[in-house]
């Protein structure tokens, strides 16, 4: 039996790709109202950190933190409140390919700045130290169903520990000889605040926050596919789960970044619209995701 | 606040002390660590290295040859040790392969692959051939292997929060348990060594030229090691102890170097006792993070100093293992629940003259006991934080 998680509120949202930054227009161009531009904005500038930080953070603490803070502030959350969820693909493919050719030429000149920013949880360790949060993060992959792995442990967090939940997805370009075997390209971040519906969840209660009846419900399920045919220890298992496809202009304007896999979901919320979107959780599961308006 | 305990049905761990529980056990029982000259790669530094016999010797089975790595094999290695593989097979089968969780903690998992392409890329700067692997160079490498080579189809991530990783997963199973999302988890964690980590932290001046002495007043930094370790949490299993507390933070403080006065290590300690409704008192061994890097040592001996009782027993065994960073997690729960299955609560290796700054809870001799409740702490990079709180069944 697969098990629907409780309801939790979707209280904020951020997103900024090379080609849509902010959720303002790509929430249009998802709906259809404008097109993307063609031209791709550079890297969004990490107020976040000390100004002598800002210009040698890595790309994916850039990305991760832009959309953290804007799914902040749209919740009207303070950030230090919140626990965290990190997620990213690759993690800082720009560090992995400098690690792996500077080892391969000169092991002993390594960067001891590049190499503690090579760690996949570099992103969440500098927003917690920005904004001053002992709460929790962690940081996770699962390759191309990293979306959507994060967003179920994002929402678990937020149900079990009765707090909200600040849930991060980024993936940065692929730089070099790594670039041919995990592509990416140009930078996507996408992010939410998710708090629990039925609790007061954080400082605040549910009943004072303002506009809390309003708000977009998400209820998500983890749905199996037919088992394995093979046995155990056997050969590969077949897919057989079928997934949402993203169907507006934005997936042109995002398509090569690791983290597009995200699109379906953020094409449901902008369209304002209750349904439900199927992302992969894995080759034999996927994540049932329903969005409720009110 | 409490949480429902779970079973922790099966564990198993793998590292330079020994393949498996029993080599583990003799090896701390004997004070045999495993650490030896670093002889990894063309060009070695002069350290010490935990590293696992025979790796290069044991390709994975065909079948599973396309994460074929040395993490992964690392990670077939931990797998197939103590019966590991059979108790999976038996939760599997009792539950649905869709109902049981991969949840497994790593730091660079198999950075390693990408490392060797770069050393032999083609002449049009492509990969060679055998490496145009995708999934391992990757960080859900491991993750997805693990998936595989159990035939399991539930949820699965890799978890990747530096040294804390592998222990974080046994959070993160325990929320899933809770909330009904799947019925058994395996966790765990693989690190292997690679030159990422050897150099990087090498840069970091965190790299000992000596055998690492966790805890001496003259410790100059740590051994890196590799080392795999699984456990199979499940909701409503017959045997195996439990799995009582856990507790997060984060330090707020630095990349990479721990908060001075311990802030977030203390947050997580409180919240894993609250979870496990015990007082410090309750505890009878800290197995440490004890990584004889200068500062944490020193901040986790505070710490222990001033919250638990004289007769609790802590130490560090990296001593034995070395530094397994996204592997150590796993690796020190399995060695907590050793000495709760055996009464032996190890001490610290190497170790000749302790700092200053530890209390007489940090203890250099093996201490033979009744140990009923153990507490693991990892602490990481980027501040993350985690610690465990484990029980005998006849301690609940």
């Amino acid at each position: 039996m697969s098990v629907e998680l409780p309801l939790v509120r979707i209280e904020g949202v951020g997103f900024w790709a090379s080609r849509l930054p902010g959720w303002g227009i790509a929430r249009a161009v998802m709906r259809d109202e404008q097109s993307a531009p063609d031209a791709a904005r550079s890297r969004p500038t990490p107020t976040l950190l000390a100004p002598t930080e800002r210009r040698r953070a890595p790309d994916t603490v850039a990305i991760a933190l832009e959309v953290a803070s804007q799914a902040c502030a749209a919740a009207n959350r303070k950030p230090a409140e919140l626990s965290s969820v990190f997620a990213s693909t690759h993690g800082d493919l720009a560090i992995s390919d400098y690690l792996c050719a500077t080892l391969a030429e000169t092991p002993a000149l390594i960067s001891p700045v590049k190499f503690h920013n090579s760690v996949h949880n570099a992103a969440a360790g500098y927003w917690s130290i920005g904004v001053g949060s002992h709460a929790p993060y962690t940081a996770l992959s699962a390759f191309e169903s990293t979306f959507a792995a994060g967003l179920l442990e994002a929402a678990t967090q937020a149900v079990c520990d009765d707090r909200p939940v600040l849930y991060v997805a980024f993936d940065i370009e692929a730089k070099g000889p790594l670039s041919t075997v995990t592509p990416s390209c140009g930078l996507l971040g996408a992010a939410l605040v998710l708090a629990p519906c039925e609790a007061s969840g954080g400082a605040t209660s549910g009943a004072e926050r303002s506009g809390a009846a309003h708000a977009t419900r998400l209820a998500l399920q983890v749905e199996a596919g037919a088992d394995p045919r093979t046995d155990m220890l056997g050969t590969d298992v077949v897919s057989t789960i079928a997934t949402t496809p993203a169907r507006s202009a934005a997936a042109a304007a995002v398509s090569g970044n690791a983290m597009a896999a995200c699109l379906p979901f953020f094409e449901a919320l902008a369209s304002e619209r209750s349904g439900e979107v199927l992302l992969q959780l894995n080759r034999n599961a996927a994540l049932r995701s329903r969005l409720i308006f009110p | 606040m409490a949480i429902r305990p779970l079973r922790i049905a099966a564990y198993t761990l793998c590292s330079a002390a020994g393949d498996g529980r029993e080599q583990t056990l003799r090896a701390l029982r004997e004070r045999r660590g495993g650490l030896q000259p670093n002889d990894f790669g063309p060009q070695p530094l002069s350290t010490w290295i935990g590293r696992v016999a025979g790796l290069e010797q044991q390709p994975l089975p065909r079948r599973h040859e396309t994460w074929d790595c040395r993490n992964n094999r690392l990670a077939w290695r931990g797998l197939n040790t103590d019966g590991f593989i059979d108790a999976v097979q038996r939760a599997r089968a009792r539950y649905g392969a869709h109902r049981v969780a991969v949840l497994v903690g790593t730091s660079t998992s198999s950075i390693g692959a990408s490392e060797e392409a770069y050393a032999r890329l083609e002449p049009d700067g492509r990969y060679p051939a055998d490496l145009r692997r995708p999934i391992v160079h990757t960080p859900h490498s491991l993750g997805d292997f693990v998936q595989h080579a159990l035939g399991l189809t539930g949820p699965s991530m890799t978890i990747a929060t530096a040294c804390s990783s592998s222990a974080k997963v046994f959070a993160q199973a325990e929320r899933f348990m809770r909330a009904g999302l799947v019925d058994a988890a395996v966790v765990g964690g693989v690190d292997s060594l690679c030159g990422s980590i050897l150099f990087g932290f090498n840069s970091l001046e965190l790299v000992s030229p000596e055998l690492c002495r966790p805890c001496d007043v003259a410790r100059r930094g740590i051994n890196l090691g590799e080392a795999a370790g699984f456990a199979l949490l499940e909701r409503d299993a017959a045997s195996g102890p439990w799995l009582i507390g856990h507790g997060e933070s984060s330090d707020a403080h630095h990349m990479s170097t721990p908060h001075p006065e311990g802030l977030g290590a203390r947050v997580a300690l409180m919240d894993a006792l609250a979870r496990a409704g015990i007082a410090a008192a309750d505890v009878d061994y800290i197995n440490l993070h004890g990584t004889a890097s200068a500062k944490n040592d020193e901040v986790e001996a505070r710490l222990v100093a001033e919250l638990f009782p004289a007769d609790t027993v802590a130490s560090s065994t990296k001593g034995w293992t070395g530094h397994t960073l996204g592997a150590a997690g796993i690796v020190e729960a399995a060695i907590s629940l050793l000495a709760l299955e055996h009464g032996l609560m190890p001490g610290t290796l190497n170790a000749a003259t302790l700092d200053p700054a530890c209390g007489p809870q940090i203890r250099r001799e093996n201490v033979e006991g009744n140990c009923r409740r153990a507490l693991s702490f990892s602490f990481g990079f980027g501040g993350s934080n985690c610690v465990l709180a484990f029980a005998r069944g006849d301690a609940l």
